[in-house]
C-alpha cells in the first residue's frame, strides 16, 4: 500500500468512523430518552432524504451552510482557525440590503441590483474576515478569538442599524430594514422551492477546491499553512496570501448573507443571525476543510436539521435533540481528527507489542 | 505528479456528484413517497403549533406550549407542536411538513418573526390551510384571506402587577429589564409604572434594554446592577424571565413575572406576574373551527384581540409577600379594567422628557392605534428609548 493511498484512505475512514461512532452514541441517547434508535434513524432518513419534497427541505437547509463553511475551510489551508462566519454573514446581509436599496432607488434593472447586492455582500464580508487576517499577520492577534469577537460586533451593528438608521418605521414590533422590492428578489430553481443559493454554494465550493488544489496560488497557500517559516524563506508573500484567502473566505460567507436577504427575507432583520455561521464551522471541520467534502457534509447536516421536526412530532423527543445530535457528531469528528496520522501507528503498536502490565505504584488507600 | 496531500481524486468527486444527482433523481421520479395523511373522512381537526424557543423556557414559548397542552381534553382534535424553530426558511419547511406529512389544516405560528415572509408565503401556497399568527398585524386586502392574527393586551396585567409592586417596595424604586425598545415592550413598562404610580406617585421605574430577546448574561448583569442601586422589585419583558427572576431571588429582592408563571423559581420574592392565557384563546379558536367557521367564510375574524376580560391574559397567584391591602387594591383595579371604568392611558400623561403624550381629557382605550405605535416612556421611568 503506497503512502498516499493510505493517507487518502485515512481521510475517508476516519470521518466515516467518527460519524458511525456518533450514530451509535446518539442511538444510546435516544434509547435513554425512551425512543427506539432504529425508528429514529428511519425517521431521520425519511424526513431528510425520503421523498423529493423532504429532500428539498434538506437542500434548503444545506445551501447556506456550504457558503458559510468556506469561511472556515479556506483560511484553514493557511493554518488559520477562523470562526467569524456568523459575523461575515451578517455583514454580507447588511451590505446586500444597503446596496440593493440604493440600486433599486436609482432605478437599476433586476440583474444589476442582484449583482450589485452580491458584490457588495462579498466585498464587505471579505473585508470583515480580511481584517481578522490582517490582525493575525501584522499584529499577531489570535485569529480564532478575534473572529469570534467580531461576530458579536457584527451582530451589535446589525441590531443598531435595524433599530436605528436603517429601520423601516412600519416594522414596529419586529425591527427590520426597508424591504428590497419584490421584483429584485432571487427566485427559486425551476421546478422546486430551493433558491439559487444552492447553486452559489456548489459553484463556490467547486471554485474553492480548484483554487486550492490545482493552482499555484493554492499551492502557495498550502505551503504557507504547512510550514510558515519555510514559506517565508522560499519568498512567498505570506501577508498577501493571508489577506487574500481570508477575503475569499469572508466573501463566501457574505454571499450567504446576501442570499438570506435576497432570496428569503427581502430585508435585514435579527433572523440574519440565525446560527448558519456556527453550523458552517461544524461543516468545515467535519469536511476536514475540503471544499468538495463540505458540500456533502452540508447536505448531511442539512438533512439532520430537516429531520429535527419529525424527531419532536413523531418520537416526542425533546427539541434540543437535534442539537445533541449535532454536538455528538462534532465532538466525535474532532476526536477522530486527533487520530489522524496516528491510527496506523497505534494499530501497529498494538499488533507488535502487547502492552506490559503496569507496575504497582504503591499501596492503595 | 505527486498526489496532493488531501487527495480526493477527480474520479472520486465525479462519482460522488453522480451518486448525489442520481439519488436526487430517483427520489424525485420515484413517486412512491409517503402520501400525506389527508382528511380520512372523520372530522378530526389537525392543528400544528410552532414555537421559536424551547417549551420549558419559563417564558414566551412555555406560555404557548401550555396553551397547547390545555387542549389535550378537546375531542376530535389532534394538536401537535414543534419547538426551537428559527425565523428562517426552517419555519417554512416546518409548516410545510406539518401540512404535507401530518395533514395539519390549521397552523398556529407563535413567534412574531414568522409572519413576514414565512407565514405569508406559505398561506399563498396553501390557500385551504388556515394560518393563525401571534402578534402579526393582518391587513385586509393586503394579506391572504387564510391568515389571521391574535394578540392580547397583557399590559393590563402589568398595570396590576405595578400596583402590587408599589405596595411591596420599600425603596420605592422598581426595575424593568426590556429586550428592545419596541412598542409592545414600552407599553408594558409604561403600564407597569402607571399602575405603581397610581399607588404612590413617588415610585420610579428604572429601565435597562438588553438589545436582544434572549441575552441571559446581560439580563443578569442588568438585574444585579439595578439591585446594587437600590431597586427592590424587578420585572422584565424578555423571552425567558428565568434569569431575572432567579437573580432577584438570590439577591433577596422581590420579583414580578412575565409571560408564564415563574413562582417556583422564586418562592420567597415572587409577587405576581403578567401571564398569557393562551389555553383560553386556543380553545376559543378550536371551538370556532369545529363549528365549521373559517377565516375564509368570514366566521372567524382576522384580527382577534383581548385583555383580562376576554381571557387573553391573567395574573399569577399572589406570592406570600403581598399584603392584604395590596391584594385588595389590585383586585379593585382588575374589576375596574373588566368593567371598563378604569382606562390605563387616561390623560394627562407626560413622557419622561416633559412632553404631553396623552392630553388632559383624552382617554386611550386598549384598541387605540396610538398605543400600538408607542415610542415614549412616561414620567417616572428613568431610561431612554433610543
Amino acid at each position: 500500500m503506497t503512502d498516499s493511498l493510505r493517507r487518502s484512505l485515512a481521510n475517508l475512514y476516519i470521518p466515516l468512523g467518527s460519524l458511525l461512532a456518533a450514530l451509535i452514541i446518539f442511538g444510546g441517547f435516544c434509547a435513554l430518552a425512551g425512543a427506539n434508535p432504529f425508528g429514529v434513524y428511519h425517521s431521520i432518513y425519511r424526513a431528510a432524504f425520503g421523498s423529493w419534497s423532504s429532500f428539498q427541505n434538506t437542500l434548503t437547509q444545506a445551501s447556506p451552510l456550504m457558503l458559510s463553511s468556506l469561511c472556515t475551510a479556506l483560511p484553514a489551508r493557511l493554518g488559520l482557525v477562523i470562526i467569524g462566519n456568523e459575523g461575515a454573514i451578517v455583514m454580507g446581509g447588511l451590505a446586500a440590503v444597503v446596496s440593493g436599496l440604493a440600486l433599486s432607488d436609482w432605478g437599476a434593472a433586476s440583474p444589476v441590483v442582484q449583482i450589485g447586492m452580491a458584490l457588495a455582500a462579498m466585498g464587505l464580508g471579505g473585508l470583515w474576515i480580511a481584517l481578522v487576517g490582517a490582525l493575525r499577520h501584522y499584529r499577531a492577534v489570535n485569529e480564532t478569538i478575534s473572529s469570534l469577537l467580531l461576530n458579536y460586533i457584527a451582530i451589535a451593528l446589525l441590531n443598531h442599524l435595524i433599530n436605528g438608521p436603517l429601520k423601516d418605521p412600519s416594522s414596529l414590533n419586529n425591527p427590520a430594514t426597508y424591504p428590497i422590492p419584490a421584483v429584485h428578489m432571487l427566485g427559486n430553481l425551476p421546478g422546486s422551492r430551493v433558491h439559487y443559493g444552492l447553486i452559489f454554494g456548489l459553484v463556490a465550493c467547486g471554485i474553492a477546491y480548484f483554487l486550492i488544489q490545482r493552482t499555484t496560488f493554492g499551492f502557495a497557500a498550502r505551503t504557507t499553512g504547512g510550514n510558515l517559516r519555510a514559506a517565508k524563506i522560499a519568498g512567498l508573500p505570506v501577508g498577501q496570501l493571508t489577506l487574500i484567502i481570508c477575503f475569499l473566505g469572508g466573501a463566501c460567507a457574505g454571499l450567504a448573507g446576501m442570499v438570506e436577504v435576497a432570496a428569503i427575507h427581502g430585508r435585514a432583520n435579527a433572523a440574519l443571525n440565525a446560527g448558519y455561521g456556527y453550523s458552517g464551522v461544524l461543516v468545515a471541520f467535519i469536511a476536514r476543510q475540503n471544499p468538495i467534502a463540505a458540500t456533502v457534509v452540508a447536505l448531511l447536516l442539512g438533512g439532520i436539521l430537516a429531520s429535527g421536526g419529525i424527531l419532536q412530532r413523531a418520537h416526542s423527543l425533546p427539541d434540543a435533540t437535534v442539537l445533541v445530535f449535532q454536538g455528538i457528531v462534532f465532538l466525535s469528528v474532532l476526536y477522530g481528527d486527533s487520530l489522524q496520522g496516528r491510527l496506523s501507528g497505534l494499530m501497529q503498536r498494538f499488533r507488535r507489542q502487547p502492552v506490559p502490565p503496569p507496575a504497582p505504584i504503591g499501596p492503595l488507600v | 505528479m505527486a498526489t496532493p496531500a488531501l487527495s480526493v481524486t477527480r474520479r472520486q468527486v465525479l462519482r460522488g456528484l453522480l451518486a448525489t444527482s442520481a439519488f436526487g433523481l430517483t427520489v424525485k421520479l420515484g413517486g412512491c413517497g409517503d402520501s400525506p395523511i389527508a382528511d380520512d373522512g372523520t372530522d378530526t381537526l389537525t392543528a400544528g403549533f410552532v414555537y421559536v424557543g424551547p417549551r420549558d423556557d419559563y417564558g414566551y414559548n412555555q406560555a404557548h406550549a401550555q396553551g397547547r397542552d390545555g387542549l389535550a381534553d378537546v375531542p376530535n382534535l389532534s394538536a401537535f407542536d414543534e419547538a426551537n424553530v428559527p425565523e428562517t426558511q426552517a419555519v417554512q419547511e416546518t409548516m410545510r411538513s406539518m401540512i404535507d406529512l401530518d395533514g395539519a389544516s390549521v397552523i398556529f405560528a407563535t413567534s412574531f418573526g414568522y409572519f413576514e415572509p414565512h407565514v405569508l408565503s406559505l398561506a399563498e401556497e396553501f390557500p385551504d390551510v388556515q394560518f393563525f399568527h401571534c402578534g402579526g398585524l393582518y391587513e385586509e386586502g393586503v394579506h391572504p384571506d387564510n391568515v389571521g392574527s391574535y394578540f392580547g393586551y397583557i399590559d393590563e396585567a402589568q398595570y396590576i402587577a405595578g400596583i402590587v409592586a408599589a405596595h411591596t417596595s420599600e425603596t420605592k424604586r422598581l426595575g424593568f429589564i426590556g429586550a428592545i425598545p419596541i412598542p409592545q415592550v414600552l407599553r408594558n413598562i409604561n403600564s407597569f409604572t402607571l399602575g405603581a404610580r397610581s399607588v404612590d406617585p413617588s415610585v420610579t421605574t428604572q429601565v435597562i434594554f438588553t438589545g436582544d430577546w434572549a441575552a441571559p448574561v446581560r439580563e443578569a448583569e442588568a438585574a444585579n446592577s439595578m439591585i446594587d442601586q437600590g431597586v427592590d422589585v424587578l420585572t422584565c419583558h424578555v423571552d425567558s424571565p428565568r434569569v431575572v427572576i432567579e437573580t432577584a431571588e438570590r439577591r433577596g429582592v422581590f420579583s414580578s413575572g412575565y409571560h408564564a408563571s415563574q413562582a417556583e423559581l422564586a418562592p420567597n420574592g415572587y409577587l405576581t406576574g403578567a401571564e398569557w392565557d393562551w389555553t383560553s384563546v386556543y380553545r376559543n379558536y378550536i371551538t370556532w373551527l369545529q363549528e365549521g367557521k373559517t377565516l375564509m367564510n368570514g366566521g372567524i375574524p382576522h384580527l382577534v384581540r383581548g385583555g383580562l376580560g376576554d381571557g387573553f391574559v391573567k395574573l399569577s397567584d399572589y406570592g406570600s409577600a403581598v399584603s392584604d391591602t395590596a391584594k385588595q387594591e389590585a383586585e379593585d383595579a382588575k374589576a375596574g379594567l373588566l368593567s371598563g371604568d378604569l382606562v390605563i392611558y387616561a390623560g394627562e400623561i407626560q413622557d419622561n422628557r416633559g412632553n404631553t403624550v396623552v392630553a388632559q381629557n383624552e382617554a386611550l382605550g386598549q384598541t387605540a392605534i396610538e398605543l400600538e405605535q408607542m415610542d415614549w416612556l412616561i414620567e417616572g421611568v428613568s431610561g431612554s428609548v433610543s
